[in-house]
């Protein structure tokens, strides 16, 4: 296909596109109004199973068969990459060498290392009272992590980092949210109904089944997105293709 | 008030955008991505969303930057490997 016909066709899939959603947007309510019949009635349904934060309702109790979609997609996607990025025959393992760090990105590092391992831990923790929950703790924990690498090297966060548990934690916790949805059907409910006690509003131990469908997102994601960005850094740091066996030994 | 920082972070995020599509080197990319994250997580935080900007600043701002300059790296490396060792020493 020529160029000249490809943007032919690019202009003309857009018109139609821009057509309807113009079409669609006149229908919408204006922007930032007081009335928002869909927020009101996730708000009752929330309050209902007395858990605090809404978006976490939402997303574990209300549509949970949809966050159990999201997460096996990206245990999917940690899944594929961890097979695509695994060592090849033909490239071979250089054990990366100890870093030069200035002192104050060392000081700066161990300093805020732990800070944020408690922020990310508070943030899974706290997922079903206050903004955040399990993925965005879990990714607070996944980079935090990697504080170690900046502040000190490669070698520091293999240390503070064993694969081999971390992938059968990510695997474990995965598969655990399924499991809770079939402890609802043995107990006589629907797939992933919230069937917990409810707890008092506002507590930590409130909110039924979200507080563990949260948790286990947390787990999963954390460890799963550490299992990512370990294959990524082996591929940039340690392991080496035979093209460059070949000019090294020259 | 709220419609000023509502305009601001749209247009912050608008102009981040334009710029990461103009940039040509992926490296630079990675690093007006991560503006752009940061715009969008702002934008987010003004819309009264915490939940999605706690997101957007984790993932948009930390991990998919790092994710693309760790492939860049390896890329780069493969192709030129010549630079790279004068890089280091």
């Amino acid at each position: 296909m020529t160029a000249r016909a490809r943007l032919l066709l690019l202009l003309a899939a857009a018109a139609v596109i821009a057509a309807f959603f113009a079409a669609a947007c006149t229908e919408l309510p204006p922007f930032g109004t007081a009335s928002h019949p869909y927020g009101e009635r996730a708000v009752a349904a929330a309050l209902a199973h007395r858990t605090a934060n809404v978006v976490s309702s939402v997303n574990f109790d209300i549509r949970a068969f949809d966050t159990l979609g999201e997460e096996s997609m990206l245990f999917g996607t940690v899944l594929g990459a961890t097979l695509l990025l695994r060592r090849a025959r033909d490239e071979r393992h250089h054990r990366a060498e100890a870093g030069r760090v200035l002192p104050t990105t060392r000081l700066f590092g161990s300093l805020l290392l732990p800070v944020t391992l408690v922020v990310g831990v508070y943030i899974v923790a706290h997922g079903q009272l206050s903004p955040g929950g399990g993925f965005q703790g879990g990714v607070v924990l996944a980079t935090a992590l990697h504080l170690a690498y900046v502040a000190a090297d490669h070698r520091a966060l293999r240390r503070l980092r064993p694969l081999t548990v971390l992938d059968v934690t990510d695997c474990a916790a995965a598969a655990s949210f399924t499991l809770v949805g079939l402890a609802t059907l043995a107990a006589g409910g629907a797939f992933l109904q919230n069937m917990l006690p409810l707890g008092t509003f506002n507590r930590i131990t409130s909110g039924g089944t979200v507080p563990l469908l949260n948790a286990a997102v947390g787990v999963e994601v954390a460890t799963g997105l550490i299992v990512l960005i370990a294959h990524f850094l082996d591929q940039a740091v340690e392991l080496t293709d035979p093209e460059e066996h070949r000019k090294e030994r020259q | 008030m709220n419609d000023w920082l509502i305009g601001l972070a749209l247009a912050f995020t608008v102009a981040t955008a334009t710029v990461a599509v103009l940039t040509r080197d992926p490296a630079k990319q990675a690093v007006v991505l991560s503006a752009l994250g940061l715009g969008l997580a702002v934008l987010f935080a003004v819309l009264q969303a915490p939940d999605v900007a706690l997101s957007q600043l984790a993932v948009g701002t930390a991990l998919t930057p790092l994710l693309i300059l760790l492939t860049v790296r390896k890329i780069s490396r493969h192709r030129a490997p010549d630079e790279h060792d004068e890089e280091q020493r």
